[in-house]
């Protein structure tokens, strides 16, 4: 089987759970001896080298093989990576999208050359994409999304597969194209709808792309029954084409570290958010469940770590509640960083207004730390040993948060059977499906 | 020749409301999910099972009997939202083919952690039958067939029972089987009647079950198995939860009909007939010593504590209110003692069993938890809400005292 991947970001470099999902998934495909060629969009103005954007394109147009580091190479024996540079990023919005072009025409002076040249290129490019574009208001995501798409295609008739697989809206156009020059099926992995980033505000264009890709598809992959559910309300999809895929997580062997270590103080309980600080992770729920729990207890503290586009007011408004000296933010964080801060978290809260699936609880469990999550997220169908609450519901949740900080043998028996749990949720599981709907998908088409 | 021993067990609980942290009263209790609980129950299972006892016992003249066990908090919960169902045992023990035996008034663990508890419960119940059908239970179960050696001597030394009941677990066993009359190592008087675990099973959980390779059961089959039994047994002990008949068992499995037709089968055979516990036990010898050094229950595959006992939250939460027990005690004030004595029902720690959670399996049989966490976040609350009570009331107490 040889399948034509399309992606958005992989790790190490990553804004959220689609990277995260993506490595896992290709990861097990390739154990399953699944040939996988992998396409995605270089994010080209960031400072963090990866494996993937370490080798500079000659040029911008160009699609190169990438070699990978000898380590990644074994882990992924199977996949190829392919980048069309850009700088698109998943979760972001045109205003943001702006910003980035802004600060790259910045920079510009600092890149060496090569870079230089080849930024050159790009936005020259860009601006052609521009003026030739619909000239609606997000018309440069909107470019940017149909020069990836061209890239693909381009890409795609060197190639030999058999099923082409596009995670989310970004690259559906992309898939739609392929599919439609190579004739072979597409299937669609929705990780997440317009509807969970922006609950009712959506944005038209996104939302009518998400649903030209289902519809388009052969099959469609949903990362829970609340994303099938989304599928079938809102974008008219068949609930027999729909297949739930849930994602997994790999099993680390993490050693704790004692609160002393990271100089906190060990009689202070730490609470902990970690995601995008934006509406749909629903961070304002979390300031007020931890004003409710400071009024009964006093030695805890709420780390949000995280950035996005509600931070500020966030900030704002943990000052506002008196409870400024109880939160901190750390920013976004990566690698260690996140490991070190779930080593140091009591508990983990995820008050998600709607989460597709949501893998960062089942890092925490990973981590040995017992997990709060709000009944609107798909993770909660696959998870029994952890607390669920609805989002809304702050004193429910302040009412948990105490009770696992209070009650050790809560926060014993959730680790002990969490973590036993978690270790069920593997990627070779998910691989498995993901194989019997290429089988399934090429069969029809054969 | 064996003699056929039913008696079914009758239970609920009193419920806990959803009590958070922030929560400052001391009602503790769902009203009105008790209620309705207690009067579906009641139109599925009680009402229905003991007019067609009622019945069965006035056709066949005498020649049919039951037992129940009736715990103290079910009676108050149909002495408050279903008086209906006391008159029907009302009527079912004017027939004198009905014995009551005796238990924990509150359905409780507390042979386990207190039997200072352990006994006033016993003596509360004993007292509760007396008044309402004038009868001295002779017969003693524990809550979920829970039992030992040291069970055994404890209820021999009040020396007011001639047996007591448990299950016929295969390890305590050994080649014998459960038909007979035993004897617990260290006692003189009482007697030991066991459960025949497969055949009770059969009508409580396997009736319905159309995977099961004996489906449908019949009164004519069933009575076949009785009939097999000759020879190798006196009793067979049939011992189940009465919620089997019309709840665990719906109407329409035929559970009802089969129950009706099943003396017309049993006494066929002269030899068979029915009898209460007392009865068995004072017809037959006691046949050999059963030795149960290690704790046995009636629940799960495990016949063991686990389902009460089986992670850090039920060793928690019990070890908290038992050890309550003295501050509770010293309050002298009855409202905190019966509140107190109804978060001693074993429902409470079941309801936080892991055993099965992630299967979704028997344990959620009128559980009002979507979680074993929730429901132990809820019973803690609870109770330390409680506890505050009891301290309040105390340093008013030395107040008023040191004032006088």
């Amino acid at each position: 089987m040889k399948v034509f991947m399309l992606g958005w970001e992989f790790p190490p470099y990553i804004s959220g759970g689609l990277g995260t999902a993506c490595h896992g998934l290709t990861k097990a495909l390739s154990d399953l001896g699944v040939k996988i060629t992998f396409v995605l969009p270089k994010p080209i103005e960031t400072k963090t080298p990866t494996h993937v954007q370490m080798l500079t394109p000659q040029h911008c147009r160009a699609l190169r093989t990438v070699t990978q580091s000898a380590e990644t190479t074994q882990e992924l024996k199977n996949v190829q990576f392919h980048t069309v540079s850009s700088p698109l990023q998943p979760y972001t919005t045109p205003q943001q999208y702006q910003k980035r072009l802004e600060e790259i025409i910045r920079q510009k002076q600092l890149l060496s050359a090569q870079s230089q040249q080849m930024l050159d290129q790009w936005l020259e490019q860009e601006i052609e994409g521009i003026s030739v574009g619909p000239g609606q208001y997000s018309g440069d995501m909107y470019t940017e999304v149909h020069r990836y798409a061209a890239a693909a295609v381009r890409l795609a008739l060197q190639q030999d597969f058999d099923v082409i697989h596009a995670h989310d809206w970004m690259t559906y156009p992309a898939g739609i194209a392929v599919a439609a020059v190579s004739g072979k099926p597409l299937v669609v992995h929705v990780h997440s709808t317009e509807f969970d980033r922006s609950g009712e505000h959506v944005n038209q264009m996104i939302y009518d792309i998400e649903r030209r890709g289902v519809h388009a598809a052969a099959k469609v992959i949903a990362v829970s029954y609340l994303t099938r559910n989304i599928l079938m309300t809102r974008y008219g999809a068949l609930g027999d084409k729909i297949e739930v895929i849930y994602n997994g997580v790999e099993p680390e062997d993490s050693n704790r570290i004692s609160a002393q270590q990271v100089g906190i103080r060990s009689d202070e309980k730490i609470v902990l958010f970690l995601g995008r600080i934006t509406m749909q992770k629903g961070p304002e729920y979390f300031l007020m469940a931890a004003r409710k729990v400071l009024e009964e207890m006093e030695n805890v503290k709420f780390v949000m770590a995280g950035s996005g586009d509600m931070m500020h007011r966030i900030i704002e408004m943990a000052a506002q509640m008196g409870i400024g000296h109880k939160v901190l933010f750390t920013g976004f964080l990566r690698g260690e960083d996140v490991n070190r801060v779930y080593q140091m978290a009591d508990l983990y809260v995820m008050p998600s207004v709607s989460e597709p699936f949501g893998i960062a609880p089942l890092e925490a469990l990973n981590h040995d730390v017992p997990v709060i999550i709000s009944k609107q997220s798909g993770v909660a169908e696959v998870l029994t040993h952890v607390l669920k609450v609805d989002f809304w519901d702050i004193q429910e949740m302040a009412n948990k948060i105490i009770a696992v900080l209070k009650y050790p043998p809560l926060q014993m028996t959730l680790r002990e059977h969490g973590n036993f749990e978690v270790r069920k949720l593997k990627w070779s599981g998910a691989a498995k499906k993901c194989l019997k709907v290429y089988q399934e998908v090429t069969q029809v088409a054969v | 020749m064996p003699s056929v021993c039913f008696y079914f067990q009758v239970h609920q609980p009193f419920r806990l409301r959803h009590y958070t942290v922030f929560d400052k009263s001391g009602n503790y209790f769902d009203e009105f999910k008790n209620a309705s609980i207690c009067r579906k129950v009641a139109n599925k299972c009680y009402l229905p099972s003991n007019r067609l006892l009622l019945k069965m016992i006035r056709r066949y003249e005498g020649r049919f009997k039951v037992s129940f066990s009736l715990t103290g908090v079910v009676i108050e919960q149909f002495q408050k939202y279903c008086p209906e169902v006391i008159s029907t045992f009302d009527a079912l023990a004017e027939t004198g083919c009905v014995e009551f035996l005796a238990e924990t008034y509150y359905h409780s663990l507390s042979f386990l952690y207190s039997r200072n508890e352990f006994f006033e419960q016993i003596q509360k119940h004993i007292e509760l039958m007396q008044k309402l059908w004038g009868q001295t239970p002779r017969i003693f179960r524990n809550t979920e067939l829970i039992y030992n050696n040291q069970l055994a001597e404890t209820i021999e030394s009040l020396n007011q029972f001639d047996a007591v009941i448990t299950e016929g677990a295969d390890r305590i066993l050994g080649h014998r089987n459960a038909n007979f009359v035993y004897r617990p190592p260290n006692c003189r008087h009482l007697k030991l009647l066991l459960k025949n675990y497969s055949l009770s099973d059969d009508i409580a959980f396997r009736f319905s079950n159309r995977g099961w390779e004996e489906w449908p059961l019949d009164a004519p089959k069933f009575a076949r198995w009785i009939d097999q039994i000759n020879g190798c047994g006196h009793t067979v002990n049939l011992f189940m939860d009465y919620e089997t008949f019309g709840e665990h068992q719906w109407e329409d499995t035929g559970i009802f009909d089969f129950m009706y037709h099943l003396p017309e089968y049993i006494l066929r055979h002269p030899d068979n007939n029915f009898m209460t516990p007392s009865e068995v036990v004072r017809s037959y010898p006691v046949m050999d010593v059963v030795d149960v050094p290690h704790v046995i229950s009636w629940a799960d595959m495990e016949r063991d504590l686990s389902a009460w006992l089986g992670n850090a939250m039920q060793s928690n939460a019990l070890h908290e209110v038992y050890k309550m027990e003295k501050l509770v005690k010293q309050t002298q004030d009855p409202l905190i003692l019966e509140d107190w004595r109804k978060l001693l029902t074993s429902d409470h720690f079941y309801y936080m069993c892991t055993k099965y959670f992630s299967d979704g399996d028997v344990h959620k049989y009128f559980n009002p938890y979507e979680s074993p966490y929730d429901s132990y976040i809820n019973y803690m609350n609870v109770l330390n809400h409680l506890r505050e009570r009891c301290k309040q009331v105390l340093t008013q107490q030395t107040v008023t005292e040191q004032a006088s």
